[in-house]
């Protein structure tokens, strides 16, 4: 695993708060006038709800060295949560329950994240592999988390924020692209602080973080319960304003090595890097898709689909851990980096 | 079974520091501390209780036996060198002194308090210190940065602190990169401060790592083959650097080191090690001369030189 502390390209560039604030006055500003609904419902509110977990378990995998495959259960843990709160809690406003959802996700974080303490690398990752199964399997066993709805699948509630309606399209765009927003910010301050530091001094050498009084069994949990918060307000952003329905199938095993593929393909160990490998793996099936029609016609049923996105997703996977392991961050300073060199 | 290196040991404790501190005038005035914090109490009682001892260390891992009823006594303020063949058990002794190994016999005395095993996690508040043979940094954080994780035993605030800017955060952060600066400066990193560690040369990183490890201001300083794989050239470098950090800090050091001629110029006193036995102890001249030393080591010291010319980088 290449080792990333964060951005330290040379490129002579705008100061990143500039870039930041560029960006957020276009997504806030320009997106919602041009945006189709297509656009907001099938790219960027999965997209804001992955990038989000990406950054989630980048913090735990990326800078803390922990490996997870549980990503997934914490995210379900957070919109069940969400959706309990809302329901049983009388006058708890959403932010509160997204909140408490979080808080949830984040105390499960630190219950599974425990084997971390003597486990490592591969093992722990099976290890995750328990929450993973456990959270899938107490959601669906006890009906009381999903209200008794017969079919499992529960519809959320219309969200709103002080009154105000957000359940059109664009509404959910900026209620998730606001809490996105702030979580990444917070995450951004969090792997430059002092406590981003010991979990890079823990991945890179667990031996040497201990001796120099790097308090590493906290250290870790911590690890896990900030990665499970974030991961578990993803998990809110899919089901509240991304698909608008609860059901513990979305958050399979599959959804877990998702969010381990955007981080790899991305870039570990770097915010941005979320945000690239969730638009990758938002957009490629789309385009697969659509090129697959446009080459196959009719024969590219649903199937096939199904099928040549994982072969490519697989090749491309196997093709970043060889080409590129510092992922699509990389690539993309390499080639700004070339872009300033010729245009001075 | 009973050793004569116990003889040995106790001769080697009785000698007055105007002895082993022929060679090094800074080793006589340890009152040269201004600006240690920690190491001035000890250096006073030096001559009388040591700043640390071992009694009776045995250790094994299954059936090697790594260490073998090892006493050793380290005084306030003296270097303190550990030599020995690859295998001698060495760098176990330095892992037991710094809790990372917990002996299966015996007692490490530090600072007045007897340990079974030393609280690896509480060993920098106890001013102790080390480096690793193998290189131990932080390689995704700036040389700084690693740095400044030597004072990470300090750190108070907390991550909610921190990612809000609020509380003790600022000044912990400030005064921990001012600190880590200055060490740079003193070992003369400073030029690549803004590197990340993983992509320097190795006799650099080596530096860097004695940077972490000074910049806690240790009253113990252990130091596992600091100039492992280095050339004539850097070893002298780093030797100067070690000496400097000795008598600015009047940090006590035990180090290991392979390169006899290296040792023998830089120590105070000298423990030698054998198959995880200490077959000799004393200042350079006495063991120079010690037969034990010259059948099991020095009588070999070209082959050995060879050898670990050869090793490399792998530092073995
Ligand atoms: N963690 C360990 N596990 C198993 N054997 C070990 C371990 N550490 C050291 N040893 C063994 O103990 C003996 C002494 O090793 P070591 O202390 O590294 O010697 P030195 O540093 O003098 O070269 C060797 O035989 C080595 O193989
Ligand atoms: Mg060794």
């Amino acid at each position: 695993m290449a080792a990333i502390a964060g951005d330290f390209s040379s490129v002579p560039a705008l100061p990143k708060w500039v870039l930041a604030f560029l960006l957020l006055a276009f997504a806030y500003g320009v997106v919602p006038l041009i945006g189709s609904s297509y656009l907001f419902e099938a790219i960027l509110l999965p997209f804001l709800a992955l990038s989000l977990a990406g950054v989630g378990l980048n913090i735990l995998t990326g800078y803390a060295g922990q490996v997870s495959l549980g990503s997934a259960a914490f995210m379900a843990a957070g919109a069940f949560a969400a959706y309990n709160f809302n329901l049983r809690v009388e006058g708890l406003p959403l932010i509160g329950s997204i909140v408490l959802a979080g808080i949830v996700a984040a105390a499960i974080g630190i219950v599974f994240g425990l084997p971390s303490l003597r486990l490592k690398g591969f093992y722990l990752a099976v290890s995750t592999l328990a929450a993973q199964f456990f959270v899938q399997w107490a959601l669906t066993k006890f009906s009381w988390f999903s209200d008794n709805s017969a079919s499992g699948v529960i519809d959320t509630p219309r969200l709103s924020i002080a009154g105000f309606a957000l359940d059109g399209a664009i509404g959910r765009y900026l209620f998730a692209l606001t809490i996105v927003s702030i979580l990444t910010f917070f995450a951004y301050r969090l792997v430059s602080s002092q406590t981003g530091r010991n979990f890079i001094a823990i991945r890179d050498n667990e031996t040497a973080a201990s001796i120099i009084g790097i308090p590493v069994l906290r250290t870790k949990l911590l690890a896990f319960a900030i990665s499970s918060f974030i991961i578990g307000v993803a998990g809110v952003i899919w089901a509240f304003a991304y698909l608008r329905t609860v059901e513990p199938d979305g958050f399979d095993l599959d959804r877990s090595f998702q969010i381990l593929f955007i981080i790899i393909i991305g870039g570990l160990a770097s915010i941005r890097g979320a945000f690239f490998g969730a638009a990758l793996i938002v957009v490629f099936p789309l385009g697969l898709s659509r090129l697959g029609g446009f080459l196959l016609g009719d024969g590219f049923d649903s199937g096939v689909l199904d099928m040549s996105q994982r072969i490519v997703l697989g090749a491309l996977i196997i093709l970043f851990l060889i080409l590129e392991p510092d992922g699509l961050v990389a690539l993309w300073d390499r080639v700004r980096r070339r872009l300033a060199w010729q245009s001075t | 079974m009973p050793l004569p290196c116990y003889a040995l040991g106790l001769e080697a404790s009785v000698y007055a520091p105007e002895v082993f501190a022929r060679g090094l005038p800074s080793a006589l005035l340890p009152a040269q501390s201004a600006e240690a914090d920690a190491g001035a109490a000890g250096s006073a009682a030096g001559a009388t209780a040591p700043l640390l001892s071992l009694q009776g260390i045995g250790l094994s891992f299954g059936g090697v036996v790594a260490l073998a009823d090892i006493d050793l006594s380290v005084r306030s303020g003296e270097i303190r060198a550990i030599i020995g063949p690859n295998g001698a058990g060495k760098s176990s002794l330095i892992n037991v002194i710094s809790g990372v190994y917990r002996p299966d016999r015996g007692q490490v005395r530090l600072a007045d308090v007897d340990y079974a095993q030393v609280p690896a996690q509480r060993l920098a508040h106890l001013g102790v210190t080390r480096t690793f043979q193998n290189l131990a940094l932080f390689k995704g954080l700036s040389v700084l940065d690693n740095v400044a994780a030597g004072l990470a035993y300090k750190v108070r605030s907390n991550f909610a602190g921190q990612v809000l800017g609020i509380g003790r955060s600022r000044g912990e952060q400030r005064d921990s990169r001012g600190r880590a600066e200055q060490i740079l400066e003193f070992l003369d990193l400073t030029a690549v401060r803004d590197r990340l560690a993983g992509t320097l040369p190795y006799g650099l990183q080596k530096r860097v790592e004695l940077a972490r490890a000074l910049v806690a201001r240790p009253r113990l300083l252990l130091l596992d083959e600091p100039m492992a794989g280095m050339t004539s050239g850097e070893k002298s470098e780093m030797a100067t650097h070690i000496r400097a950090a000795r008598d600015r800090f009047a940090t006590t050091v035990v180090l290991i080191e392979h390169d006899v001629g290296v040792v023998m110029g830089l120590s105070d006193r000298i423990a030698v090690l054998d198959y995880g036995r200490k077959i000799a102890d004393g200042t350079p001249d006495e063991v120079r001369t010690d037969e034990r030393v010259i059948d099991a080591y020095l009588g070999v010291a070209s082959d050995n030189e060879a050898l670990s010319r050869n090793e490399g980088r792998a530092g073995i």
